[in-house]
């Protein structure tokens, strides 16, 4: 049962500009209208009680098509069901039954309280008293908002904010929860907290779940399947573990060395950079494990300090364009 | 729907529940909005001082004008006027939550703000209105006194369908706010005028294309038994309660087109 659905979708905006090597006023002013395809032909399903992350480069159209599916932007081009629904001709509807939740807008009336939002939330959502209670009581609990429901949001933290958001997304029990961004510039605490929320609540409540971030932690730890979109269009739609092990399996440990030598060698990661007594040795989670690499290179050179880097999403779209281009040389 | 009102007054009381917080702050902005407008008659007084009248109009005949077009004009300010915010919204990426809200976009945009200073301009209005009616010498009869009393309503409408259909233009031009600006708040101006005073082409467009005769000048002519010079057919006099309908008519179908054409922010 399909509660999402997206055949051909195509989003269009015109953008005038200035033509370029225009010359004399006239020229300078004379602006040409250049139509730039955000969304070019988009298809995919989503079924009820998935949890499915949506990634792709800044500028690839994912926050275009979020907006096509909440009824925000009305398609240029093919069709768009949500719960049966067309969400640009029937976007109050639409509303009742989602959540919305965009890292970088608020929900929340920033000079009240955070109670009073959601009071406000009860209200323009029409929610049942006892259904608002219940649900205000059961994620105060689990968000831990306790401690600043009186503070005006204007004075929250980004992380209590983020707290208040979700909370103000699900007030009414949504059947869809979007979440663009919901991790964006917190801490590894916030992060782990707010995730371990989202899962519990797909469990518990059976809420779909279409997730965007940069955050390839995010995707791990929360969805099965994974969409990538780049240039408006589909690249990859499956499972994330197949892809993290297909493209993302690489990760990279940087280490700081007390002094500069030659590239360390140690059993299963190779050195990709060398700078001064800083070392990028990139290795694959089959080969070795983080911990073990560590006290490898820990056994060779004097070491100061570590970190480790994910493979972040860019990478892992190139490779998937690299991996294609490979097969289709391959089956040519 | 049904609900509506009730849910207009909770949003609207949070509103003015946040700016009584500053309570010094508020009757500051009251006492200015007051005094600042205030200024606006005291230029036609300064007319008055060199003129005996304005295009057969006396000075008591122009505050009527000017007292009923700030009533009105202000009310409308106060309940819809944070409409020239929607630009910020469009730009601010605001206005894509207004759109995931299960409410209409313009009961949201209307909801976001309450503008409470106005009421020192209101006041302001009812003084020198009520100075008119006191010095005004009115054959009062039941069809003038109905006149008057519909003013408020069509008048407002009218005023508030100008606020909104000149917003659309947000929707595809986003910093359209000062454009927007010379037909809202210069339509607070025209009207405060006896409108035969304006060039012909300025008389036809906002007095008649935009329909800004019928919130006071028109139905004036008939309180304050006034010659009609514009040539106009007098059953104009009476039609202000029909030409509000058909301009908020107007201006929701051109405010649903706008929406329909939102665009949104990158990102």
């Amino acid at each position: 049962m399909a509660i999402i659905t997206v055949q051909d979708l195509e989003k269009t905006f015109a953008v005038s500009r200035r033509r370029e090597g225009a010359r004399g006023l006239i020229g300078r002013l004379a602006r040409e209208t250049v139509q730039v395809r955000a969304v070019d032909g988009i298809s995919f399903a989503v079924k009820r009680g998935e949890m499915v992350g949506y990634i792709g480069p800044n500028g690839a159209g994912k926050s275009t098509t979020i907006k096509m599916l909440t009824g925000i932007l009305v398609p240029s081009g093919g069709t768009v069901q949500v719960m049966d629904l067309d969400p640009s001709r029937r976007r109050i509807d639409v509303a009742r039954r989602i959540g919305v939740v965009f890292g970088q807008r608020s929900q929340l009336w920033w000079d009240l309280p955070l109670a009073d939002s959601f009071a406000l939330l009860r209200h323009i959502y029409r929610i049942p008293e006892q259904r608002y209670r219940a649900n205000v009581a059961q994620f105060t609990e689990l968000l831990d908002l306790g401690g600043f429901l009186q503070t005006p949001v204007r004075q929250l933290s980004l992380g209590q904010r983020m707290r208040g958001e979700l909370t103000a997304a699900l007030l009414h029990d949504p059947e869809i929860l979007y979440l663009d961004e919901p991790t964006i510039g917190l801490d590894v605490v916030a992060k782990a907290r707010i995730r371990e929320f989202l899962a519990q609540l797909n469990v518990d409540r059976g809420v779909t779940v279409l997730l965007t971030t940069h955050d390839m932690g995010d995707i791990e730890r929360l969805c099965s399947r994974m969409l990538v979109i780049d240039h408006g269009r589909v690249i990859y739609d499956g499972d994330v573990q197949a892809i993290k092990e297909r493209y993302g399996g690489e990760r990279t440990l940087i280490v700081d060395l007390e002094e500069p030598g030659p590239p360390i060698d140690v059993p299963g990661a190779r050195v990709v950079k060398v700078d001064g007594p800083r070392q990028w040795l990139r290795f694959h989670r089959t080969d070795a494990t983080a911990a073990s690499l560590v006290a490898a290179v820990a056994a060779r050179a004097r070491l100061l300090d570590l970190t480790i880097e994910e493979p972040a999403i860019e990478d892992i779209v190139r490779r998937i364009y690299e991996g294609e281009a490979a097969w289709e040389a391959s089956t040519a | 729907m049904a609900d509506l009102p009730a849910i207009y007054l909770r949003l609207i009381s949070a509103r003015i529940r946040a700016q009584l917080q500053y309570r010094l702050s508020f009757l500051l902005d009251v006492l200015g909005s007051f005094f600042l407008t205030i200024i606006d008659f005291l230029a036609i007084i300064v007319i008055f001082y060199h003129l005996p009248a304005l295009a057969g109009w006396t000075l008591e005949e122009v505050a009527f004008l000017y007292g009923t077009s700030y009533v009105i004009f202000k009310l409308v300010d106060m309940l819809i006027g944070h409409l020239d915010g929607l630009g910020d919204q469009v730009q601010a990426g605001q206005f894509d939550m207004i759109m995931v809200r299960p409410l209409g976009a313009l009961f949201q945009v209307v909801t976001l703000d309450f503008g409470m200073r106005q009421l020192g301009a209101v006041l302001q209005g009812l003084i020198i209105f009520g100075l008119a009616l006191w010095r005004v010498d009115i054959d009062w009869n039941t069809g003038r006194v109905l006149l008057l009393a519909q003013m408020p309503f069509s008048g407002a409408l009218i005023f508030a369908s100008v606020w909104v259909a000149g917003h659309t233009i947000i929707f595809w031009i986003t910093r359209g706010r000062e454009a927007i600006n010379a037909f809202t708040y210069g339509g607070n101006m025209f009207t405060t005028y006896p409108i035969q005073i304006y060039g012909a082409w300025l008389r036809r467009l906002l007095a008649f294309i935009i329909p800004l005769a019928f919130v006071n000048y028109l139905p004036a002519l008939y309180i304050l038994d006034k010659p009609n010079p514009l040539g106009v057919p007098d059953a104009l006099r009476f039609a202000s309660p029909l030409v509000a309908v058909i301009a908020a008519i107007v201006a929701w179908r051109l405010w649903n087109f706008g929406v329909r054409h939102y665009r949104s922010t990158g990102s």
